[in-house]
């Protein structure tokens, strides 16, 4: 286990910006890098001048493969005009932009810089999904684990039928998940599917009503859910509303040392706890049922922190598929192992729940372009924790707020815990 | 004394001959599926080659519907899904295959626990055969 070392100097977050979550045609990573940067820029209370930032650190999972894009951190770091400070890219797969913030947040704390742009970007959509297929598969054992068959969705569908066997879950457990995301993403302008479930149902009924065509009847959305022709099984038992969507996206943060902070904002966002992990690959664990590196990094950013899961009022974790939603809670100590599939159900994960579990909708239904998810998710936190989320605002005063951002099949695992002080 | 390559060349040289075969540290015993070319418990190189054994337990299991590009070629995808799980082996180790013997049509059949026996699959043609690892649900 890593030795436990507080930071030696504060760091906090003062500006956060994103791009809408989507399906761009026409659009590279730079422009939505560009788009995310201006978010932040205007986000900033005092504003800032970028001449001032000292180093760029982006998350960038696969430009390489995604549009034949290598070498990505000079790019960015040039079309917001940061040359010729140092640019970084970081790739850990799905992790790749909470390392970014950890290696952002590092380069502060070591007195190296005072003023950090972290980033993340992808661009997905231009590939057909066979080869966004491929290419996902990349960030696991192309040696061991693709000859046997698996796919991203198969790795997770795996640790569904592990969990489903040991705690007693079904299919609908995880759809509930999915359910709940997709009602707070519907509340997010910049999610890729503003949609809840119940509205992608009635839109089917509607579109088949227009074209004279038989109307389909679902009870409710669990019944919609588990239609084949209107959620098709991607891997079993993880069908199409299981998995995040193939995403276009980037996300801007401004970290600065904590003796500056108010230079930017009278209420800064202050980083108290970072962790990372890293572990085998799947068939070599123990436990299929939990990340070991999650559980890690969790344990290392709550002793850096002080703050306990009892404390955490808001956390966006890394729902790439709704089993992951499952494990990452029991993971960071919200639920007991073998009891957060019924967190949603109940509501606990819900915006007005005690633990409020993706306010912004989640990978799940505010989409997922990989590399940039990671410092998306601290968007949603800075946004919940300033008041700043409007209809999905999650009440009273916000002390502590979480983010948990996982590479491949939990390779790698960041967990970040954010304080108002 | 030929030399013994503990990696994916090695391994799949054994896997043609239809052995699956992990390595094994000579100085602390730890095995390793896939095989590893240093021990990473005692971090000596003096291993060996041992066979993994064929019998096994199913650990965990997907029906995959969107599958890879190799998958695909091979015959497989939405019209034809194929399961992919994780074995744990008599002796403790575990590795990832293609599944075969079961109804990929009724997953819930399909039961984690169930005994499953290493199988040899041939694919491709000439220069381009290669030997896959699979399970057969006994
Ligand atoms: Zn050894």
């Amino acid at each position: 286990m890593a030795k436990f070392r507080p930071l030696s100097r504060g760091v906090a977050v003062v500006g956060a910006g994103m791009s809408k979550f989507g399906a761009f045609p026409g659009k590279s990573t730079r422009d939505l890098f560009v788009e995310a940067f201006l978010e932040m820029r205007d986000s900033v209370d005092k504003g800032f001048n970028p001449a001032e930032v000292d180093a760029l650190y982006i998350g960038n999972f696969s430009s390489d493969l995604f549009e034949g894009q290598g070498h990505t951190a000079p790019i960015m770091a040039e079309w917001v005009g940061l040359a010729p400070k140092p640019a970084v890219r970081v790739e850990d797969a799905c992790a790749s932009s909470g390392v970014a913030l950890r290696q952002g947040i590092l380069a502060i704390a070591s007195g190296v810089a005072d003023i950090v742009l972290v980033g993340g970007i992808e661009k997905m959509t231009d590939l057909p999904t066979a080869e966004v297929t491929d290419t996902l598969a990349t960030a696991s054992d192309m040696l061991y684990e693709i000859p046997a068959g698996f796919t991203f969705p198969g790795f997770y569908a795996s640790m569904a039928t592990s969990y489903m066997h040991k705690f007693g879950a079904t299919p609908e457990s995880f759809m509930k998940v999915g359910i709940k995301n997709h009602e707070n993403g519907a509340l997010n302008d910049k999610a890729q599917f503003g949609k809840t479930i119940r509205q992608v149902m009635d839109d089917k009924i509607a579109k088949s009503e227009a074209r004279g065509l038989p109307i389909p009847v679902w009870e409710n959305e669990i019944a919609f859910l588990q239609d084949a022709r209107a959620n098709p099984i991607i891997a079993w038992p993880m069908r199409l509303f299981d998995c995040s969507p193939i995403s276009d996206g980037a996300a801007a943060l401004l970290l600065v040392s904590e003796d500056l902070a108010n230079k930017f904002s009278e209420d800064p966002l202050y980083i108290l706890g970072t962790g990372q992990a890293s572990d085998v690959a799947l068939h070599e664990r123990e436990n299929l049922t939990g990340l070991r590196a999650a559980r890690e990094a969790a344990r290392q950013a709550y002793l850096m922190s002080g703050v306990t899961p009892a404390d955490i009022q808001v956390a966006e974790v890394h729902d790439c598929f709704t089993i992951a939603e499952v494990i990452a809670i029991e993971d960071l100590g919200f639920f007991p192992e073998g009891e957060g599939y019924r967190a949603a159900e109940t509501g606990v994960t819900g915006r007005t729940g005690e633990k409020p579990i993706n306010t912004s909708g989640g990978l799940k239904s505010k989409g997922h372009p990989v590399g940039a998810s990671g410092a998306g998710q601290v968007i949603e936190i800075w946004k919940q924790m300033r008041g700043l989320a409007g209809d999905r605002q999650v009440a009273g005063e916000l002390e502590f707020g979480l983010t948990h951002n996982v590479g491949g099949t939990g390779g790698t695992c960041t967990v970040h815990i954010f304080g108002r002080r | 004394m030929t030399e013994q390559r503990f990696n994916k060349a090695g391994f799949d040289e054994k896997l043609a001959s239809h052995k699956l075969m992990a390595s094994r540290c000579e100085e602390c015993g730890r095995m390793y599926l896939p095989p590893k070319p240093m021990c990473t418990n005692c971090y000596s190189d003096n291993l060996e080659w041992v066979e993994a054994g064929t019998n096994g337990t199913l650990e965990a299991f997907t029906i995959v519907y969107i599958a890879s590009t190799a998958m695909i070629e091979a015959g497989y995808g939405r019209e034809n899904p194929h399961c992919s799980g994780i074995v744990k082996l008599e002796n403790g180790l575990s590795i990832s295959a293609q599944i075969l013997g079961v109804n990929t049509a009724l997953p819930e059949t399909i039961k984690i626990g169930a005994p499953v026996e290493a199988v040899f699959l041939e694919r491709g043609e000439g220069e381009e055969k290669k030997t896959f690892l699979a399970f057969d649900v006994k």
